[in-house]
């Protein structure tokens, strides 16, 4: 497989999440699609990090690994990130009784 | 020899007295307001004794030059701070201490019981400390601090009586019209301002008044940094300042408005001292004034004319302090036009003489006031058989201000005529003739006027005073006059009357400083004060030795007598036998009358052409459009611009967190695209 595939499939993955969380108007929807923006960028992550390392640098196994690194960090952080989303989720259910995003406009004042 | 701490307190103690007086006993004692008049009197005490002395060492030293205290400094400009003292310096000081006391003694009397008694100490001790520091200072800049200190003292005591709408719109226009030349004086001094790096490329500072002198010399070695058009412009800039506060004509509307004041501050200021400030002005730059013939020919001719200008409006005022405020107005344009011809020792000799009567002269006037409540003289009269010792003094003083001898004011004014006539050669010959007759004519007039004054005050019928005047005038008593209300004619108190007998004393002997006639008398040489100003004057043109002085003439004594007595003569024959007491004889001259008692409608040319519709109209009206057309409309379209671009802005602001973010996402491409693009 070349470079150029996992770049497009990771654009595609960008996009398809892009439109969900600027389209869906479910919380939880766009929490998902959040969700495959970051594993878009992980998946370049980790393909930059396997064609584009010099091969002088191949050796040292650091730098063969920096993109894998960025992506386990993202997934932790995008892991504590669900957390902290999914309760304003409940809190905003709580006061809402809804989870419809275009209801959501307190923050206007 | 004096010392410098000694002539610092000469102009440091009544400050000190002004800084008691606001801050101590106002405040806190005013229930003993008499404590602010013993506090002044001591003050100026003491100042008059260390003026004395510095006199004394002046006399007998004459060089007493003291390092100036720096400052400020701009660029190559130093502006320092320090003491002139000359024999100029030495003369004013103890005249301007010397009146003051007198008149602050006087105010004793006076000013009793009046409400703002403290207040009244105050601004006099202000007035006489910055007056001393003007005469003081070396400065030309310090100089015009003290100016414009002099300038305020002058509107505070105007309008002392503020209450009074007369009082405080007569301070307003004095302070104004002598603003009108201050910016004259402003303007010469900025244009020193700019030619300092000249000065300082030959080692001279160009605030220094010696300085000034030195570089207006036109043979000095230096080369001459001031000259040409440039000097004369730069003198006529500051005799624009000497003619606003000696009420030269045309700024002399607010002299006459100033007798709104209190008696003894019109004594003071407005008669011997502050309106003198225009003279020492002159005199000070006298070194410069003298390299233009065409600034001299200005400064004399403005004097001439305002000499007979000021004392033919006398001729026909009915309020005594009227006669006597145009009758200074016109010596100080004997003054004045004798400095344009060159004569500085007489028009200085002249200052100090005239001091002393002119403030008899209306401290008598005070004394008259006190006894009848009005200053209007119709409604006066026979005042010498109730107060006789008020009246003996006022006529010495009015004959003193005709020049009959031996009283002071005819040797002065002998001095400046003889000069007048005899030329100094620094104006052209026509300028001397023109002067000359200018003055002349002026003494019969001078002489009319005093004696008229004199008759109406002092002699036939008491008509009544201010109950009469009030009666028939059908007003209220004005406030500033309770205290002075009702009749009670009888001789002013002591502290009123030992202050008017001892400058009676000088108005009789000062004539005797110039000594015209004895080699040694009493311990004054010949010509001893106009001889000691004139080498003051030698000094500062940077030559040594004595000067030469006029020498008494018997012919020019003749006609100046004979000019005086016709006036006096002219004036009893009018006056003392006439059959209608209340009648004005003068009104039978008909238009010239109307004219004059409009005073040449100056001031309505003044108030309403000027200011009304000129002032008013055309430049408040103009920057009133311009203000509410192009500033406020300029400022309302950027309220305007920002109110509804707030608005539209406002629009983008949902609360639809996706809306943001399809901001920010689209935006994120575009700069992409940009930077891809670029």
């Amino acid at each position: 497989m070349s470079f150029e595939a996992f770049l497009i499939v990771s654009a595609v993955l960008f996009c398809i999440g892009l439109y969900g969380a600027l389209a869906r108007r479910n919380v939880l929807a766009v929490l998902m699609s959040i969700e495959l923006m970051f594993n878009a960028v992980n998946v370049s992550l980790v393909a930059m990090s396997k064609y584009l390392t010099p091969a002088a640098l191949q050796d040292d196994i650091s730098t063969v690994l920096t993109g894998q690194v960025f992506a386990v960090f993202i997934i932790t952080v995008a892991a504590a990130e669900i957390a902290l989303g999914l309760g304003i989720v409940f809190a905003m259910y709580r006061t809402n009784e809804s989870v419809d995003l275009t209801e959501a406009t307190l923050m206007r004042h | 020899m004096v010392s410098q701490a000694v002539i610092w307190s000469i102009f440091l103690l009544p400050l000190a007295s002004f800084v008691l007086i606001a801050l101590v006993v106002r405040p806190l004692l005013n229930r003993y307001s008499m404590i602010s008049g013993f506090i002044t009197i001591g003050a100026l005490g003491t100042a008059l004794g260390f003026s004395i002395w510095t006199l004394r060492s002046v006399a007998l030293h004459h060089d007493l030059t003291f390092e100036p205290v720096k400052w400020l400094s701009v660029g190559n400009a130093t502006i320092d701070m320090g003491l002139l003292v000359d024999p100029l310096t030495a003369v004013m000081l103890v005249v301007v201490t010397g009146v003051s006391l007198l008149v602050q003694i006087y105010s004793l009397g006076y000013m009793q019981g009046d409400p703002s008694f403290s207040r009244y100490y105050a601004y006099m001790s202000l007035f006489t400390a910055s007056m001393l520091g003007l005469v003081l200072a070396s400065n030309i800049v310090q100089l015009y601090v003290f100016w414009e200190l002099v300038g305020v003292s002058s509107y505070l005591l105007i309008g002392f009586w503020h209450e009074r709408p007369a009082a405080a719109a007569a301070a307003k226009k004095a302070f104004i019209i002598t603003r009108i030349g201050d910016v004259g004086f402003l303007i010469a001094i900025l244009y020193l301002f700019g030619r300092a790096d000249d000065f300082a490329a030959i080692g001279l500072n160009a605030f220094h008044i010696p300085d000034i002198w030195q570089a207006a010399q036109p043979q000095a070695a230096l080369g001459a940094v001031l000259g040409g058009a440039a000097l004369t412009w730069l003198a006529l800039g500051i005799f624009a300042g000497a003619m606003g506060k000696s009420g030269q004509f045309p700024l002399h509307a607010w002299l006459p408005d100033a007798m709104e004041g209190p008696t003894p501050v019109s004594a003071l200021i407005h008669a011997a001292t502050m309106v003198a400030a225009g003279v020492f002005l002159v005199a000070r730059f006298f070194p410069v004034f003298e390299h233009s013939a065409d600034a001299m020919t200005v400064v004399a001719l403005v004097g001439a004319f305002t000499a007979i200008f000021a004392a033919s409006m006398g001729l026909v005022m009915n309020d005594i302090k009227r006669v006597m405020a145009y009758s200074t107005v016109s010596q100080l344009g004997y003054m004045i036009a004798a400095l344009g011809l060159g004569l500085y020792a007489p028009a200085i000799f002249h200052l100090v003489t005239h001091a002393a009567f002119k403030a008899l002269l209306f401290l008598g006037a005070g004394s008259v006031n006190h006894a009848t409540g009005t200053f209007d003289m119709r409604y006066m009269g026979g005042l010498r058989r109730h107060m006789p010792i008020t009246y003996i003094l006022v006529v010495v003083a009015g004959l003193a201000l005709v020049g009959i001898v031996p009283l002071a004011g005819f040797w002065s004014k002998d001095e400046i005529l003889l000069g007048a006539w005899n030329g100094t050669g620094l104006v052209d010959t026509w300028v001397n003739r023109v002067t000359f007759s200018a003055l002349l004519a002026g003494v019969i007039v001078t002489a009319f006027y005093t004696v008229r004054m004199i008759i109406l005050t002092f002699h036939g019928d008491f008509r009544g005073g201010i109950e009469k005047e009030l009666e028939e005038k059908a007003q209220a008593a004005p406030a500033g006059a309770a205290g002075h209300g009702g009749v009670h004619l009888h001789e002013s108190p002591f502290v009123m009357v030992l202050p008017m007998a001892l400058l009676g004393i000088a108005a009789v002997t000062l004539g005797y400083l110039a000594n015209p006639q004895w080699d040694e008398q009493l311990g004054i040489p010949k010509h001893w004060i106009t001889g000691f100003l004139a080498d003051g004057l030698g000094a500062a043109r940077g030559l040594g030795g004595h000067s030469e002085t006029l020498d008494f003439s018997f012919g020019m004594a003749v006609v100046s007598t004979v000019a005086a007595l016709s006036g006096i003569g002219l004036a009893i024959g009018i006056y003392l036998k006439r059959r209608d007491q209340r009648a004005e004889p003068l009104e039978k001259l008909g238009s010239v009358y109307t004219l004059l008692s409009n005073k040449y409608y100056i001031d309505t040319l003044y108030e309403d052409v000027a200011v009304r519709k000129w002032f008013f109209r055309v430049i408040a009206g103009t920057l009133d459009w311009i203000d509410r057309n192009l500033v406020d409309g300029t400022v309302d379209l950027i309220g305007w611009f920002f109110r509804n671009i707030g608005t539209a802005i406002g629009r983008f602001q949902t609360g639809q967190v996706q809306a943001y973010a399809t901001g920010i996402a689209f935006g994120v491409l575009a700069i992409i695209l940009a930077l891809l693009l670029a």
